[in-house]
């Protein structure tokens, strides 16, 4: 589940990729481009960041919502070209990463390929090591967490796999740097030699048959494309959409071939060729795998120990609270205290709040400044804290054992366990929490996760809500109003699944073994996310801010605010201005305590009552996503999902606004 | 699948001479099938009466022989099956017509269902055999059109394996039981995807944790830790492997 954000440069990639299909992102001439490749959680990322050091940019894949991690590695005077593939099980057409990693291999063809397995689950990262050698490519192996594997009792013969591929195997264990050197020495000699494994490994009996028949068709039938014949071959048994398009129409006739073989291998075996095909991989990969380890002498770990508690029908959902809390707590204790250091430190310099009278470019001055603090204040102490405590438990595999536990709730509103997390990071900020999407599947599974996330209170509608109700009317109110904001996000969710019907994926997920991720790739990881969301959130914030204040000196604000005044004064019952407050409120949710400040004076009691308090924390907490938030929705999922997600928040937010100004007027 | 009941070759070819005869007349007379097969008249009533204990057949002495509905529905699925074959023989692999009677006589037997079903969307749904022009019967597929089964062709296979009464749910699966893979059905991606993860015929599974309150199920498939929620989980089911002898008294049997 090691995930990157997408980057800002993602234009930048796509051009260079559309001027020149090879890789030239660096300036530097390449000698080598290498790529890592294999599943997730192998390792991949911490042997790529002990390569490439600091020299690396994570962009998305052009066009994908895939993240793209290249850099560069100096190595005995050869400028060294290191992309990361995303992890995957396999090379069907069922996600994304599958097919960018594929078609990265056919049609970028790096000069060498370096596949990096877990030692620990040696049989099914080798399902996907057969794969690649179909395909073909210069490749090189990397058999890591060569420790855990030991403490798991299994001893590998790396010379024994050697044998049995025909490929080079180096033993390696990343966290450590065991073995990396060699294993980047064996992969330039590969790629020098461009040295293709000679003798495919070959499938059990009419199989294999199968296979090569409809491999010298393809020959036959001139067909090339840019993959290997026996790869295609095997791609066509397995009835892979993709390529049987592709295929199509070059040669009808191979098609009709390949149903012809295929019902042939069906009718031996009465299930799907797919199935066969996958059941006689994964019988080859036990072969090897079986013969290159041995079962040794081995203890329960501390990680299987701690396992058993993580995901114990009871104990389980303790530690998951734990853990969900931790982070929260986390954020929001560590960020409060950052924050108003942060602020105070810049009231220095110059005053924060908004600047409401003055001459135009001081207004301007002002406006910028206090976009550049609300930015500083909500990356520096929230998002950095986050992000790195975010990072830890993924990498640590905790998160998965949360997910696990959650899955069941979730699935109430048509998400699994794995959404977990994104709704979580709502709390903090709505943001990264949308950003991390990603995790899930579906582009519908994401838009409803983002959704139910507009609606989570984060750390600034918490500031509201606690400054204007917990100060002004009682701490109970404002703990009520938390507690009515969790129904409505179920209720809204709830809605959502009705307004988007559609199976919800179920869950499938590794659970790979505990441990204690490697330092330096979560910093590497924080400085990355938070590297490409100051890249969006900032100019947001500066020009916003400047914008909207200026507007304000100039009057622009005041006719809208009138013309709102029929909802905000009628339905809402609020004084006049409070349409203004609403606009400011758009950039950033805290504008909206900080106007109203500098319009009443700090006694806010003074001019409104508790009711009008209680509504406009409502209103404050519900109505629209603050701009960054837009600008991310926009990004990922376009124009036409952002305004409506928007819209669905302000609708709610007047409606239930309204309706708790009408009823609340009647007791208090 | 008409592949339940096993019919000897024999059964489904004099089956298959009844339907092209009844076509012309009924019921059949017992001369007529045996100059078509070549057999002597008496090997041929033989062999009615055969059918007719076996319930594909009525046959009355002196008149002929007709065929039951069951008999009619066997009978005119091989004939398909004939004729696709001949098609496929003619126009795919360009085999000359007047060679492609008796091979397709050779294949018909072994072919399967699904086997012609493909056969028929390579084909583009043929209506014609070429050797003599006779129509191609009817298939038995539960489709409206033609349209509908290329679709399900393409797309989806919602069922892997076959439901044996001895298989058990992996949600039902005690805890560190061991079973063996047999039956998979639900959403075709999600098929593929346990089978890109390990789960696949005959792949030896077991249980070792549970989520409460209809949560996932975690397993351990080859020597990996898998999370499935309920809903796909339920719907893998597997052979208890019995174990004999329980040497390793189950708690390190798994890592």
């Amino acid at each position: 589940m090691v995930k990157l954000p997408e980057c800002i440069e993602k234009s930048d990639y796509e051009k260079t990729l559309s001027s020149s299909p090879k890789n030239e992102t660096s300036s530097q001439p390449c000698d080598i481009t290498l790529a890592l490749a294999g599943n997730a959680n192998v390792g991949k990322s911490v042997i790529f960041n002990y390569l490439t050091g600091s020299d690396q940019v994570v962009g998305n894949w052009p066009g994908k919502t895939v993240d793209r991690a290249e850099g560069n590695l100096q190595y005995k005077g050869q400028n060294i070209h290191i992309i990361d593939l995303p992890g995957i099980y396999s090379f069907s057409t069922f996600s994304m990463e599958e097919i960018v990693s594929r078609e990265y291999i056919a049609y970028e063809n790096p000069d060498v390929v370096i596949n990096v397995l877990d030692a620990s689950v040696l049989e099914r990262n080798l399902f996907f090591t057969l794969q690649l050698m179909e395909m073909e490519v210069p490749m090189v192996i990397g058999v890591n967490q060569m420790d855990i594997a030991l403490q798991k009792g299994f001893q590998i013969d790396t010379e024994k796999l050697e044998k049995a591929l025909g490929v080079p195997v180096v033993p390696t264990v990343a966290t450590r740097g065991e073995g990396l050197q060699k294993l980047i020495k064996k992969a330039i000699k590969v790629s020098e030699a461009k040295k293709i494994p000679k003798t495919p490994i070959e499938y059990g009996g009419e199989v294999e048959k199968v296979i090569k028949q409809l491999q010298t068709f393809l020959e036959s039938e001139n067909i090339n494309l840019g993959y290997s014949n026996r790869w295609v071959a095997i791609k066509l048994l397995e009835n892979d959409p993709e390529i049987n398009r592709q295929v199509e129409s070059l040669s009808e006739r191979a098609i009709q071939f390949s149903n012809y073989l295929a019902l042939e291998l069906e009718q031996i075996h009465n299930e799907p060729s797919f199935s066969i095909i996958a059941s006689e991989r994964y019988a080859l990969a036990n072969r090897i795998a079986a013969g290159a380890q041995e079962r040794c002498e081995y203890k329960i770990s501390l990680s299987e120990k701690l396992d058993k508690i993580l995901i114990h029908p009871l104990y389980g959902y303790f530690t998951s609270a734990l853990v969900i809390l931790g982070l929260l707590v986390w954020t929001f204790v560590l960020g409060n205290f950052i924050s108003e250091i942060i602020t105070n430190a810049m009231s220095f310099f110059q005053p924060v709040d908004p600047a409401m009278s003055g001459p135009v470019l001081a207004v301007l001055w002002n406006g910028a400044f206090g976009g550049l603090v609300a930015g500083l204040t909500l990356i520096v102490p929230f998002v950095i804290p986050f992000y790195i405590m975010l990072s830890y438990i993924e990498n640590s595999g905790l998160i998965t054992r949360v997910a696990f536990m959650m899955d069941s709730f979730m699935q109430k509103i048509g998400l699994h366990g794995k959404a977990l997390i994104p709704l979580i990071l709502g709390y903090g900020c709505s943001v990264p929490a949308i950003d991390s999407t990603k995790i899930l599947e579906t582009r519908r599974e994401r838009l409803l996760a983002a959704f139910a996330i507009t609606f989570a209170p984060c750390s600034a509608r918490t500031i509201i809500i606690l400054s204007l109700v917990a100060i002004f009317v009682s701490i109970w109110w404002a703990l009520a109003l938390y507690v009515l904001d969790i129904i409505i996000i179920f209720v809204m969710g709830k809605l959502a699944l009705k307004a988007m019907p559609g199976e919800s994926t179920g869950l499938i997920m590794e659970m790979h073994s505990l441990r204690l991720p490697s330092s330096s790739v979560i910093l590497k990881q924080t400085w990355n996310r938070t590297k490409s969301l100051t890249y969006m959130v900032f100019p947001i914030f500066i020009a916003g801010s400047a914008v909207i204040q200026l507007f304000y000196v100039l009057g622009v604000l005041e006719p809208i605010s009138n013309f709102m005044a029929p909802l905000t004064v009628g339905w809402l019952m609020l004084p006049a201005f409070a349409g203004i407050l609403l606009i400011v409120g758009v950039v950033r949710k805290e504008f909206v305590l900080l106007t109203l400040v500098s319009f009443v004076g700090t006694d806010l009691s003074l001019a409104l009552t508790p009711v009008q308090f209680i509504v406009l924390a409502l209103i404050g907490m519900l109505y629209i996503p603050c701009l960054s938030t837009i600008s991310i929705l926009i990004r990922e999922f376009g124009v036409k999902a952002a305004s409506v997600i928007s819209a669905a928040n302000l609708i709610t937010a007047l409606l239930v606004g309204g309706i708790a100004a009408h009823v609340l007027s009647l007791f208090l | 699948m008409s592949s339940e009941k096993i019919l000897s070759e024999s059964t489904e070819e004099y089956l298959e001479v009844l339907y092209k005869l009844s076509l012309k007349e009924r019921p059949v007379k017992t001369t007529n099938i045996s100059s078509m097969l070549n057999i002597s008249p008496a090997s041929v009533t033989q062999m009615i009466k055969k059918l007719e204990k076996e319930g594909y057949v009525h046959y009355s002495p002196y008149k002929g022989v007709t065929l039951t509905e069951e008999g009619y529905k066997v009978a005119s699925n091989i004939t398909r099956k004939h004729r696709l074959l001949e098609r496929f023989l003619h126009d795919v692999l360009k085999i000359k017509k007047e060679k492609v009677h008796d091979q397709a006589c050779e294949m018909e037997h072994s072919l399967s269902d699904d086997a012609e079903r493909a056969l028929c969307h390579l084909l583009k749904n043929p209506d014609e055999c070429p050797d003599d022009e006779e129509l191609i019967p009817v298939c038995d597929f539960k489709f409206e059109t033609c349209e509908e089964c290329h679709k399900r062709r393409q797309e989806e296979v919602n069922e892997v394996g076959k439901r044996d009464k001895n298989l058990v749910s992996i949600t039902d699966m005690k805890k560190n039981e061991k079973g063996k893979v047999s039956f998979i059905r639900g959403d075709y991606k999600v098929i593929r995807r346990l089978m890109d993860m390990g789960i696949t015929m005959g792949a030896q599974v077991s249980v070792l944790e549970v989520a409460p309150f209809k949560g996932p199920v975690e397993l351990l498939v080859r020597g990996s830790h898998l999370a499935l929620g309920r809903d796909i989980a339920k719907n893998v089911f597997v052979e208890i492997i019995r174990e004999t002898t329980s040497r390793s008294g189950g708690a390190v049997s798994y890592g």
